[in-house]
C-alpha cells in the first residue's frame, strides 16, 4: 500500500513539474488573444468521459479537470493550434475551430 | 449586412508552401487569383522541422532563391541511436552540398508571399475562411468572417488541421491518432560563434547540422517501452531547433504529455551537452499526418482540389514535407489553369490533378512508403529500446578494454541477443526490414 502511494506521488510530482515546464515555455510565446474561446466543449459528454485524454495530451495544457465543478476548464488563450485534442477525444466532445482571423498564437522563430 | 461579392478565377485557401505555389502558378498566366490566409503575417501560424529543399523551390522560384533569407545550408546529417548514457551515430557530411536550407517559417513564408504578390497574386491576410459555398454539389466559393468570394475553382491548402474537407465531402472522418505524429519544438537561442564552434560549422552559413535521434530508453522514459518517437535537431544562425515527434496513439495509451518527453530528452547526457547554455525563446506544436497513401482524403471534387499537408502529402521517413507541399501546389495550380482555359471545372476535368500527381514523385513516393511508417510503428520497441541497448552492449565490448576475453564476450553477446527476447520478435524485425526493403526496391 505504501509502495503504491509512493508511486502515485512520483507520477503526480512529475505531472506538476511538467505543467510548470509548459507554463515557462508558454511565457515566451506571443499571442493575440481573442475574447471568445475557439474551443467549445460539450460538458455533458465530458462528464461521462473516463479517460479525459485532453487533460494530459495537450502540449499547452489548455484543458484541466475541475473536480469541484465536475467540468473541464479550457484555457484557450494558451492554445498552440496543433489540433491534437480533437483527434484524441473519445467522446468527440470538442468542437474545434480556428481562432478568429489574426487571433491566437504568433510564431516568429519556428 | 452589406456583402461585397468578389469574383475571381481561382481561390487558394492557406498561404503556406502549397498555397503559395498554387497561387503563383495560376497568377503567372495572368489569371485573377486570391490567396487567403488567417494569419496576420505569413508563416506566423506555421512550424516545421527546419529545412526546405532547393529542387522544389527552384521549380517555382528559379533564380529568385539566391535572395532567399536562409540562415544555414543543411549538409551535415547525423542519424543517432540514444541509449541510457551515450549515443551511436552515423553521419554524412558534404560541405559542398546545398540541397536543404534552414530557414524560419516566418522568413520563408514572408519571402514567398512577397514574390507571389509581385507575380500578381492578390494576397489577403488576416482573413479566416469559415466555410465553402457549395451549390449543386459544386464548390463555387468561400465564406470568410466578413465577405464572400466566388470562383469556379478553389484550392484547399490550409494544412493538416483543415476543417473544410469535411464540408466538401472530401474526408468522411477525422484523422486517427495512430496515423498522426504530434510534434513539438523549442527554439533555443545561443550565440552564433558558440554554435559554430560546437557543431563545427562555417561562419558564412554554408554549412549546417541536422541530427535525428532514435531511442527512448533513458531517464524517466525508461518505464515506457513502446514509444514510437524521434528527436530532431537543426542548427540555425543563432538558434538551435530541438524538437520531438511521437505517435499520438502511443501518447494516449501511455497517458504521456509530449512536453514531458522533450524535457527528458533535454536531460539526456549527450543532448544536454549539445544544447548547453541555450535559452528557450519559442515553443511550438503541430500535428503531422503520417497516414500516407492509404489515409489520403479525396483530392478532387467539383470545383475543388486539395494540396499539401491538408492532403497528407508527407514522407515522414525522410523528413520531407515542404517539397511535397510546393510541388503538389504547383500541380494543382496547373490543373486549375487547364480548367480555366477549357471552362470546365467538373470533377472529371480536375482529375487531371491526380494524373499529374501520379506522374510526379509525390504519388510514387507515397506509394513506395505506404507501409513503412506503419511497419516501423509496430516495431517501436525494437527501434526505441532493444537495438539501441544492443548497440551499446556491442560497443562496450569493442571499446571496453575490461580484461575479459573478447571471444567470451562475443559469445555472450550473441547468446543474449537471441535469448533475451522471444526469438519470434527477432523474426518479426527481420520480416519488417525485409518488407520495407522490398517496398523500396519494387516501389514506383
Amino acid at each position: 500500500m505504501r509502495l503504491r502511494y509512493a508511486f502515485w506521488e512520483i507520477i503526480t510530482m512529475n505531472d506538476d513539474k511538467n505543467k510548470k515546464s509548459i507554463q515557462d515555455k508558454l511565457a515566451n510565446i506571443k499571442y493575440n488573444c481573442d475574447s471568445k474561446s475557439h474551443l467549445i466543449l460539450d460538458q455533458e459528454k465530458c462528464k461521462n468521459c473516463k479517460e479525459k485524454t485532453c487533460t494530459f495530451i495537450c502540449p499547452a495544457n489548455v484543458y484541466e479537470y475541475n473536480e469541484q465543478l465536475d467540468e473541464i476548464t479550457v484555457v484557450y488563450e494558451n492554445c498552440l493550434e496543433c489540433g491534437a485534442c480533437k483527434l484524441v477525444c473519445e467522446k468527440k466532445s470538442i468542437e474545434w475551430h480556428w481562432p478568429k482571423a489574426s487571433c491566437g498564437v504568433v510564431f516568429k522563430n519556428s | 449586412m452589406d456583402k461585397i461579392i468578389n469574383n475571381v478565377d481561382c481561390i487558394v485557401i492557406g498561404a503556406g508552401p502549397s498555397g503559395i505555389a498554387a497561387a503563383i502558378t495560376v497568377a503567372r498566366s495572368g489569371k485573377k487569383v486570391i490567396l487567403i490566409d488567417r494569419s496576420e503575417y505569413p508563416g506566423s501560424k506555421n512550424m516545421y522541422g527546419g529545412a526546405v529543399y532547393k529542387r522544389a523551390l527552384e521549380e517555382l522560384f528559379c533564380d529568385d532563391i539566391q535572395n532567399m533569407p536562409y540562415e544555414r545550408i543543411i549538409n551535415d546529417h547525423t542519424w543517432a541511436f540514444l541509449n541510457d548514457e551515450g549515443v551511436f551515430n552515423i553521419s554524412y557530411n558534404n560541405p559542398a552540398d546545398s540541397n536543404a536550407f534552414a530557414i524560419k517559417r516566418f522568413d520563408l513564408d514572408s519571402w514567398m508571399v512577397n514574390i507571389a504578390k509581385k507575380e500578381g497574386v492578390y494576397y489577403i491576410p488576416s482573413t479566416l475562411v469559415t466555410s465553402l459555398i457549395i451549390k449543386d454539389k459544386k464548390v463555387v466559393g468561400i465564406k470568410t468572417e466578413l465577405e464572400e468570394y466566388f470562383a469556379p475553382v478553389t484550392i484547399i491548402a490550409n494544412g493538416a488541421n483543415t476543417i473544410l474537407l469535411g464540408q466538401a465531402g472530401l474526408r468522411k472522418k477525422d484523422l486517427e491518432p495512430k496515423d498522426v505524429i504530434l510534434t513539438i519544438k523549442e527554439t533555443l537561442k545561443l550565440d552564433k560563434k558558440t554554435i559554430e564552434d560546437r557543431f563545427n560549422l562555417k561562419e558564412d552559413g554554408t554549412t549546417g547540422k541536422n541530427m535525428l535521434f532514435f531511442g527512448s530508453d533513458f531517464g524517466n522514459l525508461k518505464q515506457y517501452n513502446n514509444l514510437f518517437m524521434m528527436t530532431f535537431l537543426f542548427t540555425f544562425k543563432d538558434t538551435i531547433m530541438l524538437g520531438v515527434g511521437c505517435n499520438l496513439e502511443d501518447l494516449k495509451k501511455n497517458k504521456l504529455n509530449i512536453n514531458y518527453i522533450l524535457d527528458e530528452v533535454k536531460k539526456h547526457p549527450v543532448i544536454s551537452q549539445l544544447i548547453k547554455d541555450t535559452k528557450s525563446i519559442e515553443y511550438s506544436a503541430h500535428i503531422i499526418p503520417e497516414g500516407g497513401f492509404y489515409d489520403m482524403p479525396k483530392l478532387v471534387s467539383d470545383g475543388v482540389m486539395v494540396a499539401g499537408d491538408a492532403a497528407g502529402f508527407i514522407n515522414g521517413v525522410h523528413f520531407e514535407g515542404t517539397n511535397f507541399a510546393l510541388i503538389s501546389g504547383k500541380l494543382a495550380g496547373e490543373t486549375a489553369l487547364d480548367a480555366i482555359e477549357k471552362n470546365d471545372f467538373s470533377k472529371n476535368m480536375l482529375n487531371n490533378y491526380i494524373k499529374r500527381l501520379e506522374k510526379s514523385f509525390i504519388f510514387k513516393d507515397l506509394y513506395t512508403y505506404r507501409n513503412v511508417i506503419n511497419l516501423l510503428h509496430k516495431r517501436a520497441n525494437s527501434i526505441s529500446v532493444y537495438y539501441p541497448n544492443k548497440i551499446k552492449e556491442f560497443f562496450e565490448i569493442i571499446t571496453g578494454a575490461n580484461n575479459i576475453s573478447k571471444s567470451q564476450q562475443y559469445r555472450k553477446f550473441l547468446t543474449n541477443f537471441i535469448k533475451e527476447r522471444n526469438i519470434l520478435e527477432l523474426f518479426k524485425d527481420a520480416f519488417c526490414a525485409l518488407r520495407c526493403a522490398l517496398d523500396m526496391l519494387f516501389g514506383k
